[in-house]
């Protein structure tokens, strides 16, 4: 016999379980107890549940603490969303931009939230760490374009990402010291 | 019989009447509130009245108590579209919900609510109409009930109202069979010889002044309180309705209104019930058993508290309270005790129930026939 599974012994009823109605106290009894006990229920709008860690909510866009979109548009994660959902219009950055050495960031960038299957592949693909799932579970709109987030909407839910790492403002200054990469 | 005084019994029968729908409207209330406390839930506790709400600590004590629900329920069943299938028998279709909620309100004109002591010391009852065939009156208009469930199941023109239709009418006649006999040893008591026969429901509250009879006759008591809760169509036997293998038995097309009609004449039949177990075995609105409380008022100085005003509020109370006990032991059994199979249904009730009950009457009458002789 496999190790771990226990047979366990079906015993025939006593007179008293056949009888019933001693079988009907006894769950009287029990749901009597449970009349008094804490509820479990959590009152949505008011009480929200715990989000436990690593929890995927909406896929969103954020920028570095300069104030910089984080994104350079390299469309990885519309390759890789299983559901195309994300649609990025890439565009290239003006040279009088503090930031015109990175060169692309997206025009536009879309997240058809009706589409979005939570899966999170787009923030693991992304060499620029520059989208991120939120706690966010409860999207709702009054239209299914308004599910259609664009990247004005991606950047308010998603702010800034309290990152130092500026990687872009390191390249900048290699280059000039003429020790690019 | 002037004017007056039938407009002060129409009057009367009007009170009584919103009464017992809102005992109805309350007890759907309970039912919701009481099955989420035993499922760890909280129950309604949303709907409110924009003034009473506004309340600071009580508008939000009712409020979540759900006490403005039955209101919203009862709003909702009458906005919402009225729909009769086209492949139904339209006159029986509508006669049906008519049938279901009347005798449940008819029955309850010969419920006694309470006794008491006139200024001149003469016995008083609360009651509308003091039949001396009471309980087999009920029985008689309860029995009728059957044909609002028989008539929807088949007007219904669809399987499963048929199915449930078939189920209640075996199921009520089996279980009437026993109720009936389960009653039989009390009026063997009260009707002893040389009393006067009765069937009066007020002569079997009186008649437990002292011991009730479900302290001398605890069989009947118990074959009668199994055989009601068949009769009422609660579970665990709730074969008509069934609403997990028969969707909703026989009110599956009914809609707005009529299945309105249905559900408070449940509920109805259900405060009827509840009345007559009061009534026939926990000493209708004798406080407690054991003592006639009104003897011993009488002899502690304090029997103004059983005449009068206070002496009818006394009973009411007492009555009022074990009524709404039973109602919540209806409930309470509901979401314990699963539903039973159908042919476990017509097996308790014919080779369980209906035997026990020959066997008690035996027993009983002999018993009550070596008490006369010998004592």
């Amino acid at each position: 016999m496999a190790v771990g599974i226990k047979v366990l012994e079906r015993k025939p009823l006593t007179w008293s379980e056949r009888m019933y109605l001693p079988e009907i106290a006894a769950g009287l009894r029990r749901t009597w107890r449970l009349m008094w006990k804490p509820k479990v229920t959590i009152e949505y709008p008011e009480q929200r549940p715990p989000i436990p860690a690593g929890y995927r909510g909406a896929p969103t866009l954020v920028m570095d603490p300069n104030g910089r979109e984080k994104c350079v548009s390299c469309q990885l994660c519309e390759f890789v969303c299983p559901p195309k959902a994300i649609r990025i219009t890439p565009g290239e950055i003006p040279a009088d931009s503090p930031h015109a050495h990175v060169e692309k960031a997206p025009q536009e960038f879309e997240i058809d939230m009706l589409r979005c299957i939570y899966c999170g592949l787009c923030q693991e693909v992304c060499p620029e760490e520059a989208i991120w799932l939120q706690t966010t579970y409860s999207i709702t709109h009054t239209s299914r374009a308004d599910f259609v987030h664009n990247k004005k909407k991606l950047y308010e839910m998603g702010g800034t990402l309290p990152d130092e790492h500026f990687k872009w403002d390191k390249k900048l200054a290699a280059e000039k010291h003429g020790n690019a990469h | 019989m002037d004017w007056l005084d039938l407009l002060i019994r129409v009057a009367l029968g009007l009170v009584v009447i919103s009464v017992v729908m809102g005992v109805c409207m309350y007890s759907v209330l309970a039912e919701r509130k009481v099955s989420a406390w035993i499922q760890g839930r909280v129950g309604p506790n949303r709907t409110s009245l924009p003034i009473i709400a506004a309340i600071p600590v009580v508008g939000r004590f009712l409020t979540r108590l759900g006490i403005f629900q039955p209101l919203a329920d009862g709003g909702k069943f009458l906005f919402k579209e009225d729909v009769i299938p086209a492949h139904v028998n339209k006159i029986y279709f509508v006669l049906a919900p008519i049938i279901a909620f009347v005798p449940a309100l008819v029955t309850i004109s010969v419920v006694p609510f309470g006794q008491y002591f006139d200024a001149a010391g003469a016995v008083k009852t609360l009651i509308l109409a003091n039949v001396d065939v009471g309980l087999l009156f009920i029985f008689a208009f309860a029995s009728l009930g059957v044909y609002a469930l028989v008539l929807s199941g088949w007007a219904s023109n669809s399987k499963y109202p048929f199915l449930g239709g078939v189920r209640a009418s075996a199921q009520l006649v089996s279980y009437e069979l026993a109720m009936g006999l389960a009653v039989l040893p009390v009026f063997i008591w009260i009707n002893g010889p040389g009393a006067s026969g009765s069937l009066s429901l007020v002569r079997i509250v009186e008649a437990q002044h002292n011991w009730w009879f479900v302290l001398t006759q605890p069989l009947s008591a118990l074959v009668f309180v199994i055989a009601l809760f068949a009769e009422t169509n609660r579970l665990p036997f709730d074969m008509p309705e069934s609403e997990t293998d028969l969707v909703g038995g026989y009110h599956t097309e009914y809609s707005s209104f009529k299945f309105g009609f249905f559900f408070v004449g449940e509920y109805a039949n259900m405060t009827v019930g509840a009345c007559v177990i009061t009534l026939v075995f926990f000493g209708g609105w004798h406080p407690l058993p054991g003592f006639d409380w009104i003897e011993v008022a009488g002899m502690t100085g304090w029997a103004w508290l059983a005449t009068g005003i206070p002496g009818a509020l006394i009973a009411f109370a007492t009555f009022a309270a074990k009524v709404v006990f039973f109602l919540f032991f209806f409930i309470w059994v509901r979401w314990t005790v699963p539903r039973f199979r159908y042919d476990q249904v017509m097996s308790i009730g014919w080779r369980r129930l209906l035997p026990l009950a020959i066997a008690n009457l035996i027993v009983c009458a002999l018993g009550i026939a070596a008490i006369d002789r010998f004592l």
